[in-house]
C-alpha cells in the first residue's frame, strides 16, 4: 500500500508543480489567446493534482488531506520529474517543455485508464481527455513555430536542447516503478519511451527541427526528492500563505 | 411499508426540480440538471421531518472552480426546502461529456449568446494526437455558418473562442468534450 502511495503522490506532484509554473505567465502571454490558453492548461492541471493528492492522502491514511499534501512538504519530500520545476524562461522554453510533457503525459494516462486500480483508473480518464486538448495544442505549436520564421525557428532549437537533458527521467525505471508495473498499476515506461520518441520525433520532423543525438547524458533525481535549486524558490512562492497562517481559508 | 416507499419517490422527484432552479455560478442560463453534473439523487428516511438526501455530482472539467460554490448552493437550497440533512457525493466515472446537455440547456445557452456543442462526443482514445479540424459551429447572434475558431481555449475551461465572419462578432463555444 505504501508502493501506492508514493506512486500516485508522484502523479499528484507532477501536476501541480507544472501547473504552479503556468500559472506565472498569467497575465503576461505574448496574446490575450495565449494567455488564456497557458492559464486553462494550469487550471486543468491543478484540478488533476487535487485528484491525485486527495487519493494519496487517503491511501496514507496519515490524516492529512490534498492541501496539506501541496502546502506543508519541503522540496525533498516532492518527487516530481525535474523538467517540470525548471524555470518558465522564454515563451519558446515554456511551450517546448510544455510539449515534451503533454506527449508524455498523454501516453502515461492512456496507459493509467487500464490501470488495475480503479480509483486510479477514473481519475485518468477523466484527466485524459483533457490533456488530449493540451498535446494537440503544443504538437500545433512546436510545428508553426519550428517551421515559422528563422527567430522562431532558432528559439525552438535552443529551447529543446536545452531541455533535453531532462528527458531521460520521463522513462527511468525506478523500484518504485517496477512494481506498480508488476501489479499493473502503471503502463511500462519501456513502452511509453517507444510512444513518445515516435510521436516526438515526427513532430520535430515536420517543425524542421534537430532531434537532439540520442545516447546524450540525462539529468535525474527529481523522482527520488532529488532536485534542482528552483524548486524551493517555486514553493516558497506556493506555500507562503499556509505556512504563514496556518489552515487560513475563505 | 408502500406508503414510505411512495413518499421516498415523490420527495426524490421534487427534489429534482428544485435543482432544476439552481443555475451553474458561471452560465448562470444553464441549471446544473440541464448541463447534466447531476448523476444520482437518494433518498432515506423520507418521513418528512427528518428527510436525509445524497446528491451525487460529477465535475465538468477537473479544474473547474464552479464545483465548489456548485455543491455549497446544491446544499443550500435543499436545506431551504427542508431537507434535514444533505450530502453530495462527487463521482468521477463515467467522465462527465456534454451529450449529458438536455435539449432545453441547449437552447438556453444559445439564446444566452454560447454556441451549444455542435458535435457528438467521441471515444477519443487511439485518435490522433494532432489538432483535429475545429467543427463547424453557427453564430449565435446571426445565424450564420461563416465562422472561425479563434482559440481551443476560452474564458472558462469549457468554451472555445470563436468569430463570426458575417457580422464580425466574437462569441463563446461550448466544447463538445
Amino acid at each position: 500500500m505504501t508502493h501506492k502511495t508514493d506512486y500516485v503522490r508522484r502523479l499528484g506532484d507532477n501536476v501541480l508543480v507544472l501547473s504552479q509554473r503556468l500559472s506565472e505567465w498569467c497575465g503576461k502571454g505574448p496574446a490575450l489567446e495565449e494567455d488564456m490558453a497557458l492559464i486553462n492548461v494550469s487550471l486543468d492541471l491543478i484540478g488533476q493534482a487535487r485528484l491525485w493528492l486527495a487519493y494519496a492522502a487517503e491511501l496514507e491514511g496519515a490524516g492529512r488531506n490534498e492541501d496539506q499534501l501541496a502546502f506543508l512538504r519541503d522540496a525533498h519530500q516532492f518527487h516530481n520529474l525535474l523538467l517540470v520545476e525548471l524555470p518558465n524562461g522564454s515563451y519558446a522554453d515554456t511551450l517546448a517543455r510544455q510539449f515534451l510533457f503533454d506527449v508524455w503525459h498523454y501516453f502515461l494516462l492512456e496507459g493509467l485508464c487500464e490501470s488495475s486500480d480503479a480509483r486510479i483508473a477514473e481519475i485518468a480518464q477523466k484527466c485524459f481527455k483533457e490533456v488530449t486538448y493540451h498535446v494537440r495544442r503544443s504538437t500545433d505549436l512546436m510545428i508553426r513555430l519550428g517551421d515559422g520564421s528563422e527567430e522562431s525557428h532558432r528559439r525552438m532549437q535552443d529551447a529543446i536542447d536545452a531541455l533535453w537533458m531532462y528527458t531521460g527521467e520521463l522513462f527511468t525505471t525506478d523500484a518504485l516503478d517496477q512494481a506498480m508495473q508488476a501489479d499493473g498499476i502503471a503502463p511500462d515506461l519501456a513502452e511509453l519511451q517507444q510512444q513518445w520518441q515516435q510521436h516526438v520525433t515526427e513532430v520535430m520532423r515536420e517543425a524542421t527541427l534537430q532531434l537532439p543525438a540520442a545516447g546524450l547524458w540525462m539529468q535525474g533525481g527529481g523522482k527520488q526528492g532529488r532536485h534542482t535549486e528552483h524548486l524551493g524558490y517555486l514553493l516558497a512562492e506556493m506555500q507562503f500563505l499556509q505556512r504563514t497562517y496556518p489552515g487560513a481559508s475563505w | 411499508m408502500n406508503e414510505l416507499a411512495s413518499r421516498a419517490q415523490t420527495l426524490q422527484a421534487s427534489i429534482w426540480e428544485w435543482l432544476e432552479a439552481i443555475p451553474d455560478p458561471e452560465i448562470p442560463v444553464i441549471s446544473v440538471v440541464d448541463l447534466g453534473i447531476v448523476r444520482a439523487v437518494e433518498v432515506s428516511d423520507a418521513d418528512a421531518e427528518a428527510a436525509r438526501c445524497t446528491v451525487v455530482i460529477t465535475p465538468t472539467y477537473s479544474g473547474c472552480p464552479a464545483m465548489g460554490v456548485i455543491a455549497q448552493d446544491i446544499s443550500a437550497a435543499l436545506r431551504q426546502h427542508g431537507l434535514a440533512e444533505v450530502a453530495i457525493r462527487t463521482q468521477l466515472a463515467p467522465a462527465w461529456n456534454t451529450d449529458w446537455m438536455s435539449e432545453k440547456g441547449r437552447r438556453n445557452l444559445q439564446q444566452y449568446g454560447i454556441a451549444p456543442p455542435a458535435q457528438q462526443v467521441v471515444d477519443i482514445r487511439g485518435i490522433s494526437l494532432r489538432r483535429q479540424a475545429a467543427p463547424q459551429v453557427q453564430c449565435p447572434h446571426c445565424g450564420s455558418m461563416q465562422t472561425v475558431c479563434v482559440s481551443q481555449f476560452g474564458s472558462t475551461s469549457c468554451k472555445a473562442l470563436y468569430q463570426c465572419k458575417d457580422c464580425r462578432e466574437p462569441f463563446d463555444y461550448f466544447k463538445a468534450h
